[in-house]
């Protein structure tokens, strides 16, 4: 089976470390992977998107036009791309700083979760991409929550190893507000 | 990585984005294994080294995009003229000018008709993923040394700043040509060797041309490599090269998906251009659907390689941000001409 996921934000939300995190946590599952960035040249502020897509065999393209899943940050995003999810498919906002209480798109199943206030809870709103990250695999059931605490190992450099715990408890919350 | 498995001793280079992750992860791990990193002044300083250690008998390399590799054309032309080897890698920007740092295709042309002055050919493979990112380059290094021309390794910023998973290979077991026309002195053997591309002797220029002309033919003959996808049946082949290529795949399959019998033919080698292949799929496929990240280049050479009496249609993306095709708008595109 082929997974894919969009996730987009600004520049400095970490949208390119959630990116990394679930393709190294994608690749402990066994799977190929093809991660894909786009970003502006600012270093905090621009945009910056990503795919991630996944399967047992042959990712296919890059490039996904209708995403089954897209994860939205902020709300340039969702005003972008949430239009853009395949039919049947999920879009998981952050509703701290996306107001789309009201929107609904018909076919595609909206999960909003407040990303920045639960990265706050728990000490530090530059977590908010791991709780983005906990969200997607809870709610898809694509990679396991075990396999991101590992694939972290990973995608943070050495001398980060010591926010591992801090990591895996805003995966962890990510993924208890989707399951609720 | 595979240029470091591939023995290469010596990198030469200068910073541009969108193929800086080569020399950043060079300038770490080349020096590890005794080799030799030195990021240059100029783009113009990082060919002529290439050219300097390679004519002395070593495996070296260089790599750019865009603007940079403009630059490097001169001291091509004279690897090409002084018949030495060495890898180019060419992350295609967008152009002309300074241009922009998103995905193009636009750079077929001065890849494939060689770039520089004086009417010389070098090796051109276009890997459509991180994996043949890493086999191709070792097969830059091999099919360089073997026919001493310069070799290129062309992608886009796609293939440039996706990460994937790669599986490593262990090097393919080439039987590689001893260097015995490497720089050489007196004193150290029996002949002295000069490298160079000043050709005065009455003559001397055209047996040159001649002979590399029966050398780009046997490359084309030898080493010309391609990937089919479902062309077996094919009523609309699809043809298309690197990133675009595996765009292009997914909108196949979406095709077949449909029931529509659509192939893709991905060349993999652009010099030598497989036109033995277009040549044979189009005795029975008449209708070809070439799609490109530019305003049509290697199209010329689809056309010039299919019979008479097969068409070929063009869909152009040139570059520009935000202008990646996906893959649903090419299965549009499929549909409109099938």
């Amino acid at each position: 089976m082929r997974h894919d996921v969009f996730i987009s934000g600004y520049g400095g939300q970490g949208v390119l470390l959630a990116g990394n995190l679930l393709s190294y946590a994608a690749i402990h599952e066994g799977n190929n992977v093809s991660f894909f960035p786009a970003y502006g040249v600012e270093k905090r502020g621009g945009s910056a998107m990503c795919t991630v897509v996944f399967a047992e065999g042959d990712t296919g393209s890059p490039v996904v036009g209708h995403p089954s899943v897209t994860v939205v940050l902020n709300q340039l995003s969702f005003d972008k791309y949430a239009a853009k999810v395949k039919q049947g498919g999920v879009c998981i906002v952050n509703s701290s700083l996306v107001d789309s209480a009201e929107v609904e798109i018909p076919g595609v199943e909206m999960v909003r979760v407040p990303m920045n206030q639960l990265a706050l809870d728990l000490g530090d709103v530059r977590m908010v991409n791991m709780v983005a990250c906990g969200a997607y695999a809870a709610k898809t059931g694509s990679l396991s929550l075990d396999s991101l605490g590992e694939a972290l190992k990973k995608a943070l450099p050495e001398r980060n190893h010591r926010l591992i715990p801090a990591n895996v408890r805003a995966i962890a919350a990510g993924a208890a507000a989707v399951i609720g | 990585m595979a240029a470091i498995e591939a023995g290469v001793r010596c990198y030469f280079g200068y910073p541009i984005t969108p193929q800086s992750d080569i020399p950043e992860y060079l300038s770490r791990e080349l020096p590890k294994t005794g080799g030799t990193f030195i990021q240059v002044e100029s783009e113009i300083a990082a060919i002529n080294m290439v050219l300097g250690a390679s004519a002395a008998g070593v495996r070296a390399m260089t790599s750019s995009s865009g603007p940079g590799i403009s630059l490097k054309q001169e001291g091509i032309s004279y690897m090409a003229g002084s018949e030495l080897p060495g890898v180019i890698v060419d992350i295609m920007r967008q152009g002309p000018g300074l241009g922009g740092i998103d995905a193009s295709q636009a750079d077929y042309y001065q890849a494939t008709r060689g770039g520089g002055h004086g009417g010389y050919r070098i090796i051109v493979l276009a890997p459509n993923s991180v994996q043949e990112m890493y086999d191709l380059t070792m097969l830059a290094f091999d099919l360089s040394d073997i026919y001493r021309i310069p070799a290129m390794v062309l992608a886009d910023s796609v293939i440039g700043q996706m990460k994937e998973s790669v599986t490593a290979n262990p090097r393919p077991t080439t039987v590689l040509p001893e260097k015995n026309w490497a720089v050489r002195g007196r004193g150290e053997g029996e002949q002295q060797n000069v490298v160079k591309s000043l050709k005065l002797g009455d003559g001397e220029m055209e047996a040159f041309h001649w002979a590399m002309h029966a050398r780009y033919q046997e490359l084309g003959e030898k080493e010309s490599r391609w990937e089919e996808y479902r062309t077996e049946d094919a009523d609309l082949i699809v043809t298309a090269f690197g990133s675009t290529a595996r765009i292009a795949r997914t909108a196949v399959e979406m095709a077949r998906e449909a029931g529509h019998k659509v192939g893709l033919l991905r060349p993999i080698t652009l010099f030598p251009f497989p036109k033995q292949v277009y040549e044979a799929l189009s005795q029975r496929c008449k209708r070809f659907l070439d799609i490109e990240l530019s305003t049509g280049q290697m199209v010329d050479d689809v056309r010039l390689s299919i019979a008479r009496d097969a068409e070929v249609d063009f869909y152009g993306r040139p570059p520009g941000a935000g202008s990646l095709p996906t893959p649903e708008e090419l299965y549009e595109q499929i549909k409109k001409r099938y």
